[in-house]
């Protein structure tokens, strides 16, 4: 790894100045970033640990009734905090391994935005909002591809609020190397209609499927998910094709949709 | 370089160390603690599991300088001063839980953390838990029967000694 | 009543109590002083010509101390290869240069270019990155049948093609074969291919070279499986360094599995370069430098056809293979998917015709050698996967068509050239059917159908030849190494024993096994025994532990060595007891005199040897050591039959092992804790290779499975309990105890149980499917139930 100055400051202002410097980087859990640094991947010249700030720490509830979780909140935490969203807790719950949940957090699974992490299908299918030292992003805004954001430089994930679903359920397919999702789908069924958003399968990284939404939103079954989609634009890669991945999404979906029901 | 602090199996230690040094370097290198091992460079053989502050993380997968302050426990902390092996070190000999030994050191730490929280976890619940540690040597069948004989279970109808 | 000790009891093992307490000594774990670091750069592309390099930059950089590239090692030696086969003309094996840092030419990726050596490790990283290299690249060799078309890129200008031999087996049998097959009332074929393995052991590769000017000796720190034999071939032919110059030290080693028995040009590197600068030089791999430089294992394709006449006999095997070299010979890559696996090709069967032809062919890919098995898995995966076709053609039982077909009169001389001493196939067959329940299997598939899946079961044979191996044999067969090993027994005054073994545990436990066979054959406790091996400085010579050959030939050795001790105790017992020496028993420690009450304890006979007041000098020598070598008069031949039951997943083709059993025959068992712990470590490993593991490259020669995140390693949660029985024992009858070995066994036997068990499973779901390459992961599962 190259080196770096580190810095952990204790409050959201200090951190965003820190991270103004050109070549600063936020580091939450560190379980992504301090891999891809060991292989030279990336070489910032300061790393500013979000670790240290205990208001972007903890799960509450806000006034609408959505579950708000610190930016710097573990995975192991909201596994063991987030019994308001049952759904969401389990999905924490199943990220990586015990000591992996322990260190990463949602605010860096966000920003990273990998095509095959849980959290992005999560907080998609949540409709959830991504709240950063500056502004609000609605996740329908908010993934833009495959390591892809809304976010600016230095800018950093300071909450993220979850609307809670009246049923929802998280299915993950283990690519069986890494344990990431091959495809992953998240099903929340609110008062409003059903969102169904999918990890792990498209090129396009987390994206919502619409069809089976519509069919879900107007039959919340198992029997109602559509076929599967099209392989086109789904990642073929060594462990799975296009049209295996396809074909996934709607098994998982059936899935998830019986699980929750 | 700078100074980092921490409480490593009750003792306090210092060494100066950069911004890159890792967790388990700082073990290895600087505090000469060779007990902590490395088995892979992407977080996931958990050769290199420690706890800090109570939780088990991978310690090639966290900063020294995250941990300044905090407390560390380490396989090198485990035994009693004496040398008695605890509940859990034991029973990994007892049932043969170990072989080339280089997984060892995670495993131990891994299981210990599973304990203190599920004390008596059943098979499956014992194999989800490692699923951040690699084995090459024991195809795992006696590690996960070691793990439920160290929290009181009866692991005799278990198939082979 | 289990015994408490000695041969056949099962103590705790006592290496673990360094690695349970984190106490262990690793290579990683030493450092010698000032000693500096290096790092390898290496190839990123397959195959290409090195048109410059260029230092300038790199040397100049923070403390750099000197940066080597192949120019630094003309005139020095190359990597040797071990094995030399002979092809089926009469001709000699192509067999290519092989330099510590690339000349000319890089050959995959991974292939070293140079090597900084600096004061920090991170600062010889940032000066690698600083080294300009200039390289053309060039087409890559990856598909080995492409690789031996005629005109096809070279892997090596200098030879005449990428082919490095051509291996018939047994050649003068052909005839009769073709001729077998002509005459078949059936005959069954299968394609299949033998999926490209990474070993892995948990400890990636660590070297420390270091020099000492003043006597001009050299030690070489190293994770070997086998240091003498490091010694032996890094000192004769690559540096120069006559053996008494060198000494080799493996100290404890996490796991290897046949990639760490191979000389590595990190460790001449090391070495040489320890001298070049009159200071240690350490490299410590990481996991990703591991995908790419340790020797991989497999990768075989090949077509096997069985004939069968009209009452169901197998009457001729009939085998054609194309094996992976990757681009350099490992130490003994060309013996693997020769000797190692055309020898086995008769299995536990009584067919009477065989013939193997194998091409070995070069690529740009990493060398390939012995993987935990090393040809036998290969062998047997064929063998056995053919005849559970053939029974679906046929209609038949597979157990019965194996029973059938079973070779059950000893010793039986195979047509492929090996003489098996011992063996009951129907014994173990009958342990299995037993232990795996076979007649409640239908009932557990309707369960498991009622709940949406499927389920199968898949049964096999195996037979491997361990305990490697008779020198005068192997020596004709062209390897370029006797394989005897060696022991030295010391007793010290007191009574204690120390025994200096060539053998090397990397996890085996030899340091708590082969003291049970002394405490045993003397009658003292264990504790009385003390192990030494992995120091070249210590026992006189060794070849190591692969094969499972450690107790077979190993401990053959430190028992011819503990036998000489004890006729010299007996010499000196029948003196002190004024006694002929004919009569003298030695039993639980104590010498007696045969139909008398005289008698003397151990301790005071060693003590005599020592202090030797009341002694017969004129017979005998003070003191109290014995070394032996023990070479084998034949391989040894463990056999087993394993069942393995599957549930697949139609909606998702993900296959999940739902029970496991082996009923192995290893003949006599010294510690049956570690023997099964040796099993069930085999079949997590060839589950693992059935299930997940895939070494894959892409046509440019770039390995796509090159971390864990895409190699996927057998977790806790993949692998059920797994049923282990070896009671069924023939013992071995031309080694001392008996024994066969049991290190590779669970890896050779398993991977055929699982694609038998998937094979069934889908067939049961309507699916008209034969075979599945493996790994048999969740996407080919599918895509074979989904054409």
């Amino acid at each position: 790894m190259y080196n770096f100055e580190f810095e952990k400051p204790s409050s959201i202002a200090d951190a965003v100045a820190a991270l103004g410097d050109e070549e600063a980087t936020a580091l939450s859990g560190g379980q992504t970033l301090l891999p891809t640094m060991k292989q030279r991947l990336a070489s910032p010249t300061k790393v500013v640990s979000l670790l240290g700030i205990s208001e972007m720490q903890g799960i509450c509830t806000g006034d609408d009734g959505a579950l708000c979780i610190g930016g710097a909140t573990s995975h192991a935490d909201v596994a063991a905090g987030a019994s308001a969203y049952p759904g969401l807790a389990a999905l924490a719950g199943g990220i990586g391994d015990p000591a992996v949940r322990a260190r990463g957090t949602v605010g860096g699974s966000l920003a990273n935005n990998d095509p095959a992490a849980c959290y992005p299908a999560g907080a998609l299918a949540s409709g959830a909002t991504i709240v950063t030292n500056a502004r609000e992003i609605a996740a329908d805004d908010y993934f833009q591809g495959m390591f892809t954001t809304a976010l600016d430089e230095s800018e950093i994930i300071t909450e993220v609020r979850f609307p809670v679903p009246q049923a929802s359920n998280y299915q993950k397919f283990e690519q069986p190397a890494s344990r990431f999702a091959l495809v992953g789908v998240f099903v929340a069924k609110y008062a409003d209609g059903v969102r169904v958003a999918v990890t792990g399968a498209s090129e396009e990284g987390v994206h919502r499927w619409t069809a089976a939404e519509e069919a879900l939103s107007a039959n919340f079954s198992a029997d109602a998910v559509p076929a599967a989609p099209g392989a086109d634009g789904m990642i073929a890669d060594l462990h799975g094709t296009a049209a295996y991945r396809a074909h996934l999404v709607a098994v998982l979906t059936k899935r998830a949709v019986a699980a929750a029901s | 370089m700078s100074q980092v602090t921490m409480t490593v199996n009750g003792k306090e230690m210092s060494s100066d160390a950069e911004g890159r040094t890792l967790l388990s370097q700082f073990l290895r290198e600087n505090l000469g603690m060779t007990g902590t091992h490395v088995g892979c460079d992407t977080s996931q053989c958990g050769a290199c599991v420690v706890h800090v502050d109570g939780v088990a993380v991978k310690s090639c997968t966290m900063l020294a300088m995250e941990a300044d302050g905090a407390a560390v426990s380490t396989i090198e902390g485990q035994a009693a001063d004496d040398g008695t092996l605890n509940t859990l070190q034991q029973a990994f000999q007892d049932h043969h839980g170990l072989q080339c030994g280089f997984c060892t050191p995670g495993m131990i730490m891994s299981a210990a953390d599973l304990l203190k929280t599920n004390p008596k976890p059943s098979e499956a619940e014992v194999r989800h838990h490692l699923e951040g540690n690699i084995c090459r040597c024991t195809g795992y069948h006696n590690i996960v029967k070691a793990i439920m004989a160290a929290s009181g279970q009866d692991v005799s109808s278990i198939a082979a000694e | 009543m289990p015994k408490d000790h000695g041969i056949g009891a099962s103590p705790k093992r006592r290496e673990d109590i360094r690695f349970l307490s984190g106490t262990g000594n690793y290579t990683d774990d030493m450092n010698v002083n000032g000693q500096a670091y290096v790092h390898f750069l290496r190839s990123d592309v397959a195959h290409g010509r090195i048109k410059s390099i260029n230092l300038d930059a790199a040397s100049a950089m923070p403390g750099v101390v000197k940066i080597f590239t192949g120019a630094d090692f003309e005139g020095v030696g190359g990597i040797p290869c071990g094995w030399e086969i002979t092809d089926k003309h009469g001709n000699a094996m192509q067999e290519p240069a092989h330099p510590v840092l690339a000349q000319g030419k890089v050959r995959y990726v991974g292939d070293q270019i140079a090597a900084v050596v600096a004061e920090t490790l991170e600062q010889a990283r940032d000066a690698a990155e600083a080294i300009d290299v200039d390289i053309e690249e060039l087409p890559a060799v990856v598909d080995m049948a492409g690789a031996l078309v005629d005109g096809s890129t070279k892997v090596h200008d200098d030879l005449t093609s990428n082919l490095c031999y051509d291996w018939g087996f047994v050649e003068e049998n052909k005839p009769a074969v073709e001729a077998a097959f002509a005459d078949a009332a059936h005959v069954t074929t299968l394609e299949l291919r033998n999926n490209r393995l990474i070993a892995n052991p948990m400890e990636p590769r660590v070297a420390i070279g270091d020099f000492e000017r003043a006597s001009g000796n050299s030690t070489l720190f190293t994770t070997s499986q086998n240091p003498h034999v490091i010694r032996l071939l890094m000192g004769a032919f690559v540096l120069g360094i006559p053996e008494h110059k060198l000494r080799v030290v493996a100290p404890d080693v996490g796991g290897g599995f046949g990639t760490k028995i191979f000389h590595y040009a990190e460790e001449a590197f090391c070495t040489f370069a320890a001298k070049a600068l009159n200071r240690a030089v350490k490299w410590t791999s990481t996991r990703s430098e591991a995908f790419i430089s340790d020797a991989h294992g497999r990768d075989h394709v090949t077509t096997i056809q069985l004939a069968l006449d009209a009452d169901n006999n197998f009457t001729a095997v009939r085998t054609d293979t194309m094996a992976n070299m990757g681009a350099y010979l490992s130490t003994f890559a060309p013996s693997v998917p020769t000797w190692l696996h055309g020898t086995l090709m008769a299995g536990n069967y009584k067919t009477p015709l065989v013939y193997v032809n194998v091409k070995a062919v070069f690529t740009n890919t990493v060398p390939v050698d012995a993987y935990r098995g090393a040809g036998r898995p290969e062998a047997t995966y064929q063998l056995e996967r053919v005849i559970d076709k053939a029974a679906l053609e046929l209609g038949l039982d597979p157990i019965a068509l194996r029973r059938q077909n079973f070779i059950t009169e000893f010793p039986y001389a195979t047509p492929v050239a090996v003489e098996y001493d011992t063996g009951d196939y129907h014994a173990t067959m009958d342990v299995l059917e037993k232990m795996a329940d076979l007649s409640g299997f239908e009932a557990r598939r309707k369960a498991s159908e009622a709940r949406g899946m499927l389920r199968g079961i898949g049964i096999n044979c195996y037979i491997e030849a361990c305990g490697i191996a008779p020198s005068n044999l192997v020596g004709q067969l062209g390897a370029r190494a006797g394989l005897y090993e060696s022991a030295t027994v010391r007793v010290n005054a007191t009574g204690g024993l120390v025994v200096m073994t060539g053998s090397h545990s990397h996890g085996q436990g030899h340091e708590t096994a082969f003291p049970q066979v002394i405490a045993e054959m003397i009658g003292i406790d264990e504790s009385m025994v003390e192990i030494e091996h992995g120091d070249t400085d210590k026992a006189p010579m060794g070849m190591g532990t692969y094969g499972s050959r450690s107790l077979a030939v190993g401990g053959s050795a430190m028992v011819r060595a503990t036998e000489k001790i004890i006729a010299k105790t007996k010499k000196i017992a029948a003196h002190l007891m004024e006694a002929a020496e004919a009569d003298i028993e030695l039993k639980d420690g104590t010498f007696s005199v045969a139909g008398t009450d005289k008698s003397v304890a151990w301790g005071d006979v060693t003590l005599a040897a020592y202090v030797p007041h009341n002694y017969p000098l004129e017979d005998i020598e003070p003191g109290l050591e014995e070394t032996a070598f023990y070479d084998p008069a034949n391989f040894t031949y463990p056999s087993g039959a394993y069942a393995c039951e599957v549930e697949v997943d139609p909606d998702t083709g993900k296959v999940t092992i739902e029970a496991f059993n082996a009923a192995d025959d290893f003949g006599n068992v010294v510690n049956p804790m570690i023997v099964d712990g040796q099993v069930h470590g085999g079949i997590g490993q060839g589950i693992g290779q059935a299930l997940l593991e895939n070494a894959a490259y892409d046509e440019n020669g770039q390995l796509l499975s090159a971390s864990y995140m895409d190699y996927a390693m057998p977790r806790a949660s993949d692998l059920p309990f797994y049923g282990v029985d070896h009671s069924c024992q023939t013992p071995c009858t031309h080694n001392p105890l008996g024994v066969k070995g049991c290190g590779e066994a669970g890896a050779i036997g398993s991977p055929p149980a699982v694609v038998n068990a998937v094979v069934n499973a889908l067939r049961s779901g309507g699916h008209d499917i034969h075979h599945i390459d493996m790994p048999v992961s969740p996407s080919r599962v599918w895509q074979a139930m989904n054409g």
